[in-house]
C-alpha cells in the first residue's frame, strides 16, 4: 500500500480527516449551535411572527432586515435546508469513516481468544496480586479454578515446567458494542432519508358522511390515495362540566372500487388506522354544518314507546302514542347564557350542541325547549324525553396522512441502538489470569487482571476473588 | 392534608438538608451531618407521600384510570419527580460510599430546581389528561426521561468535585472552569433565593403567584441600579470563588474522597444516564410523537434540545478515546 501513498495523498488526506474524532467535535457543535438558532426562530412561521421576534434581539428598524437575511440563510426553515442536511451527510461520513478506521484493530482483539500471560508479563498488568497459598501447584489451581468458575470465569489450563496457569475471559464482543451504536445510526439516518423520498406528509378533513380519495399537501397540492376513504362518524366527549376534550373518535371506513375492505374502524389520539402503507391520525377536529346534517334523538312517550329519530332541520316528528309532533327550530354549537339570562354561542364547535325542539297537538303550537346534548335535565318535556344523541354531518374529521416507508427501518435502527448501548455500557471485557509455581511450603500465585469499562467495581470483584483463593 | 402540604414539607426540608450539607462541609461535625442525613430522609417521605397522594387526587378527579393518573403530565410534576429521583440517587450513593460531602453539592441542585418551580409561576394545579397525553409511551418517556436527568445532574455534581479535588492552578482551564461555572450556579441560585424571598414570602396575594418572578429581584429588576448591582454583585462572587477556591479543595481532599472514585462515580451516572436518556427520552419520545401525530421526528424546539443534550452526552462518553 505504502507506494500508492502519493498518488492517494488526496484521498488519504480526506480520510484522515474523516477519521479524526476532532471533526466530529466540530460538526456536533455546529449542528448543535445552528439547531439552537432553529429553536429560537419559528421554523416554517409567517414571516410577520420572526420579525416580531426579532425586533427583541436587533430593535424594530433592524428586524425586517435581519430576518431577510436569516431567511435568505435558509434559518426559517433551517431543518430541510441545504446546508443542514449538508452536515448530517458530514456527520454520517465521519461516522463511518471513523468507524472502519478503528474497526480492523477491535476486530482483531475481538477475534482472539485469550492466552496465558508469559510469566514476566504479570509484574507489568495494571491489576496484579500476589501471594502464597498451601498445597502443590496443581492442587492449588485445580481449586482456583472453582472459585473462579463461582466468579463467573471459566477458566482454561496451561501447564509449563512445573507451573499451572489458569486464564479467562468475559464479554469478549461487547467491544463491538460500540460500532453496534454507530451502525445504528447510520441505520435511522438511512429510515429518515427513505421517508422523506418515498413517504409524504398530508393531510384532510372529512365531513362526516363524507367521502376521499385524495389527502392535501397543502392547499393546492393534492395526493391521490390510491382508495377511498369516508367518515361515518365523528365523535368529541368532554371531561365533566368542562370543555377539555377527554376522547376523540372518528369510524372510518376504506373502500376500493365502492367496495368496503375496512368497515367502521374506530381511531383515536393514540391509535391510528393503517392501510396500504398509508396511516390515519386523528388530529383535530371542526364544525361545518350542513342542511342535510341529522339530529338523532332517542323519544320515548309518558307512555313509555321508545323511539329512535333521525330528522333534519325543520322536519317534523311525532312522539310515539301522544299525537304530538315537535320539530328543530333552532341550533347551536355551544350554547351558553350570560349574565342577563341571554342565550348565545361561545364558540363556533360543537362543544355543547343545543337543539330548539318545538312542540305541537293538533297542529297548534304548544310550548318549545332547548335540548342539550350534554345536559340529560333538559331531555324531559311535558309529554315525554328526547335525548339529544348526536347531530350527524356536521363536524368534520382532521386527520393526519402520512406515508413512510422508512419508519420500519427507524425502529429498526433503534433497536440495534438500544442493544448496542447495553453491550457498550453495561458488559465490557474482563480478562483474569492466575499462575501457580513451586514455592517453598506452598504454592506461589500470580494474579493479574484486566477490564476495558468499569475498573473499580472490577478491581473490587478482583479482591474478592483473591480473598477467596487465600482461604 | 392534601399532597401540596406534603411538597411543601419536602422542600423546605431538601432546603434545610441543603444549609446543613454545606455546614456539614465547612465545620466537618459528624452531628450536622447526621442531621442533615435525617433531614433529606425525612423530605424524601414526605416527598414519597406526596407524590402518591397527587396521584390518588389526580385519580379522583381524572376520570380515567388509575394508569392515566400518575402525576407526571406537565412541567410542574416531571420537575417534583426529577428532584425525587435525584434525592433516591443521592441517599444511595451516601449510603454506598459512606460519606456526607457529596450532599452539598447535590442538594442545590434539588435546591434550584424547587427554587424554579416556585418562582417561576408555573401551573400546580391537576387537569385532566388532553387526548394526546394518553398514552403509556408517553409514561415511560417521562419516567425514564427524569430519570436520566438525576442522573446527568448527579454527574453535574461529581465531575464539579472532581475538577475542584485535582485543580489548584489558578491559571489552568479546569480551575477557571470550575470556578467560573461555580460561581454562576451559586450567584443563579443566590437570586433565585432573593426572588423567593422578595416576592413569595413578601407578596401575599395568592393570584400573583402565578406570574414568574425570575431573576426579577436581581438581574431583571425594573431598576437599572439593581440590575447592574446584580452583576457586579455575580461577578465579585465569581471572583472570590476563583480567588478561594483552593479552600474547597482541601475540604474536600480531606473527606478521604480521591479523585478517581469522584471520576468513577460520573462515569457511572453518564454510563447509566445516557442509555436511560436515549432510550426513554429519545426513542420512546419518538415513538410516543409517531402515534399521536404521525412524524416521529419534527425539529421541534423539545426535540431539538434534547438532541443536542444526547450529543453533548454522547460526546463525553466516547471522550477517552
Ligand atoms: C451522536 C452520535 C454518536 C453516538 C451516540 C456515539 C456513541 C458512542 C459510544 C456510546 C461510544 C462508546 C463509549 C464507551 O466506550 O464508553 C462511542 C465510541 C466511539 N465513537 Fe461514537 N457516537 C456517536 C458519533 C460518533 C462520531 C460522529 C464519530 C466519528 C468520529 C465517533 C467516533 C467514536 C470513536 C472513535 C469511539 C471509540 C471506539 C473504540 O473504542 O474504538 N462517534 N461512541
Amino acid at each position: 500500500m505504502s507506494s500508492d501513498r502519493k498518488n492517494n495523498s488526496l484521498t488519504d488526506t480526506i480520510w484522515n480527516i474523516f477519521s479524526s474524532v476532532k471533526l466530529a467535535v466540530v460538526v456536533f457543535s455546529i449542528i448543535s449551535l445552528t439547531s439552537i438558532v432553529g429553536t429560537v426562530i419559528e421554523q416554517q412561521a409567517e414571516p410577520e411572527r420572526n420579525i416580531k421576534l426579532l425586533a427583541k434581539f436587533v430593535g424594530e428598524n433592524f428586524a425586517p432586515t435581519a430576518f431577510r437575511i436569516l431567511n435568505t440563510l435558509g434559518f426559517t426553515d433551517m431543518f430541510r435546508s441545504w446546508w443542514f442536511m449538508s452536515f448530517l451527510f458530514v456527520f454520517a461520513a465521519n461516522l463511518v469513516i471513523c468507524s472502519l478506521d478503528r474497526l480492523p484493530k477491535i476486530w482483531k482483539v475481538v477475534k482472539e481468544p485469550i492466552k496465558p500471560l508469559a510469566p514476566e508479563i504479570f509484574s507489568t498488568m495494571s491489576i496484579k496480586r500476589e501471594f502464597v497459598v498451601k498445597g502443590k501447584p496443581g492442587n492449588a489451581s485445580e481449586k482456583a479454578r472453582a472459585v473462579l468458575k463461582g466468579n463467573g470465569f471459566a477458566a482454561d489450563v496451561r501447564e509449563d515446567s512445573g507451573a499451572f496457569q489458569l486464564y479467562s475471559e468475559k464479554g469478549r464482543y461487547s467491544r463491538l458494542g460500540v460500532y453496534v451504536v454507530h451502525l445504528s445510526i447510520l441505520i435511522i439516518m438511512a429510515g429518515a432519508v427513505i421517508g422523506m423520498i418515498f413517504g409524504f406528509n398530508a393531510s384532510l378533513n372529512l365531513p362526516e358522511g363524507n367521502v376521499s380519495d385524495i389527502a392535501y399537501k397543502s392547499e393546492s397540492m393534492q395526493i391521490p390515495l390510491g382508495f377511498e376513504i369516508r367518515c361515518d362518524n365523528f365523535d368529541v366527549s368532554f371531561y365533566d362540566n368542562s370543555d377539555t376534550p377527554k376522547s376523540f373518535k372518528s369510524r372510518l371506513t376504506i373502500l376500493e372500487k365502492g367496495r368496503e375492505v375496512i368497515k367502521e374502524r374506530e381511531i383515536d389520539v393514540n391509535s391510528p388506522l393503517h392501510y396500504k402503507g398509508i396511516t390515519f391520525y386523528q388530529s383535530s377536529y371542526g364544525y361545518s354544518p350542513s342542511k342535510d346534517s341529522i339530529f338523532k334523538f332517542m323519544v320515548t312517550s309518558n307512555k313509555g314507546a321508545k323511539e329512535e329519530v333521525n330528522v333534519k332541520f325543520g322536519e317534523t316528528f311525532a312522539i310515539a302514542g301522544s299525537g304530538v309532533s315537535a320539530k328543530v327550530i333552532d341550533f347551536s354549537p355551544a350554547l351558553a347564557m350570560d349574565e342577563s339570562g341571554r342565550l348565545y354561542t361561545y364558540i363556533e364547535m360543537m362543544h355543547n350542541p343545543a337543539a330548539l325542539v318545538e312542540f305541537s297537538e293538533n297542529g297548534q303550537q304548544k310550548y318549545r325547549q332547548w335540548i342539550l346534548a350534554r345536559l340529560p335535565q333538559t331531555w324531559k318535556v311535558a309529554d315525554g324525553t328526547v335525548e339529544f344523541k348526536h347531530l350527524w354531518g356536521a363536524q368534520y374529521t382532521g386527520l393526519q396522512v402520512r406515508k413512510d416507508p422508512g419508519v420500519g427501518v427507524v425502529y429498526l435502527g433503534c433497536l440495534v441502538m438500544t442493544l448496542g448501548l447495553y453491550a457498550t455500557f453495561f458488559m465490557g471485557h474482563e480478562r483474569v489470569w492466575v499462575r501457580f509455581s513451586e514455592e517453598k511450603g506452598g504454592a506461589k500465585v500470580f494474579v493479574a487482571a484486566s477490564a476495558n469499562k468499569n475498573k473499580i467495581s472490577f478491581e473490587h470483584k478482583i479482591d474478592k476473588i483473591t480473598k477467596e483463593l487465600q482461604a | 392534608m392534601d399532597s401540596s402540604q406534603f411538597f411543601g414539607i419536602s422542600g423546605i426540608a431538601y432546603i434545610l438538608a441543603m444549609v446543613a450539607y454545606i455546614a456539614y462541609l465547612v465545620f466537618r461535625n459528624s452531628a450536622v451531618g447526621i442531621i442533615a442525613t435525617t433531614i433529606t430522609a425525612v423530605g424524601f417521605v414526605s416527598h414519597t407521600m406526596a407524590f402518591f397522594l397527587r396521584w390518588k387526587e389526580f385519580y379522583e378527579i381524572g376520570q380515567m384510570g388509575i394508569l392515566r393518573a400518575i402525576p407526571l403530565t406537565n412541567l410542574y410534576e416531571s420537575l417534583i419527580f426529577f428532584v425525587w429521583c435525584l434525592i433516591l440517587g443521592y441517599l444511595i450513593i451516601e449510603w454506598k460510599y459512606r460519606n456526607r460531602s457529596f450532599g452539598a453539592f447535590i442538594t442545590p441542585i434539588a435546591g434550584m430546581a424547587l427554587a424554579f418551580i416556585d418562582i417561576s409561576g408555573m401551573d400546580k394545579n391537576i387537569h385532566p389528561l388532553i387526548p394526546a397525553l394518553q398514552s403509556n409511551w408517553l409514561l415511560a418517556h417521562v419516567t425514564m426521561s427524569f430519570t436520566s436527568y438525576a442522573a446527568f445532574a448527579i454527574s453535574f455534581a461529581t465531575a464539579m468535585m472532581y475538577l475542584v479535588a485535582t485543580t489548584d492552578d489558578k491559571k489552568s482551564a479546569g480551575y477557571v472552569f470550575w470556578t467560573v461555572a461555580l460561581g454562576i450556579f451559586v450567584s443563579v441560585l443566590l437570586a433565585m433565593g432573593i426572588d423567593f424571598l422578595v416576592f413569595r414570602v413578601a407578596v401575599s396575594s395568592p393570584e400573583s403567584f402565578l406570574k414568574s418572578y425570575l431573576f426579577k429581584a436581581t438581574y431583571r429588576n425594573s431598576s437599572g441600579a439593581i440590575v447592574l448591582g446584580s452583576y457586579l454583585a455575580a461577578a465579585a462572587l465569581i471572583f472570590a470563588i476563583w480567588k478561594f477556591g483552593h479552600v474547597l479543595k482541601n475540604i474536600i481532599t480531606s473527606f478521604s474522597l480521591s479523585p478517581d472514585v469522584l471520576d468513577d462515580l460520573t462515569y457511572k451516572s453518564v454510563a447509566v444516564g445516557f442509555p436511560i436518556f436515549t432510550l426513554g427520552g429519545l426513542i420512546f419520545g419518538a415513538i410516543w410523537a409517531d402515534q399521536a401525530w404521525g412524524r416521529y421526528w419534527s425539529w421541534d424546539p423539545k426535540e431539538t434540545w434534547s438532541l443536542i443534550t444526547w450529543f453533548v452526552y454522547a460526546f463525553i462518553s466516547m471522550r477517552d478515546f
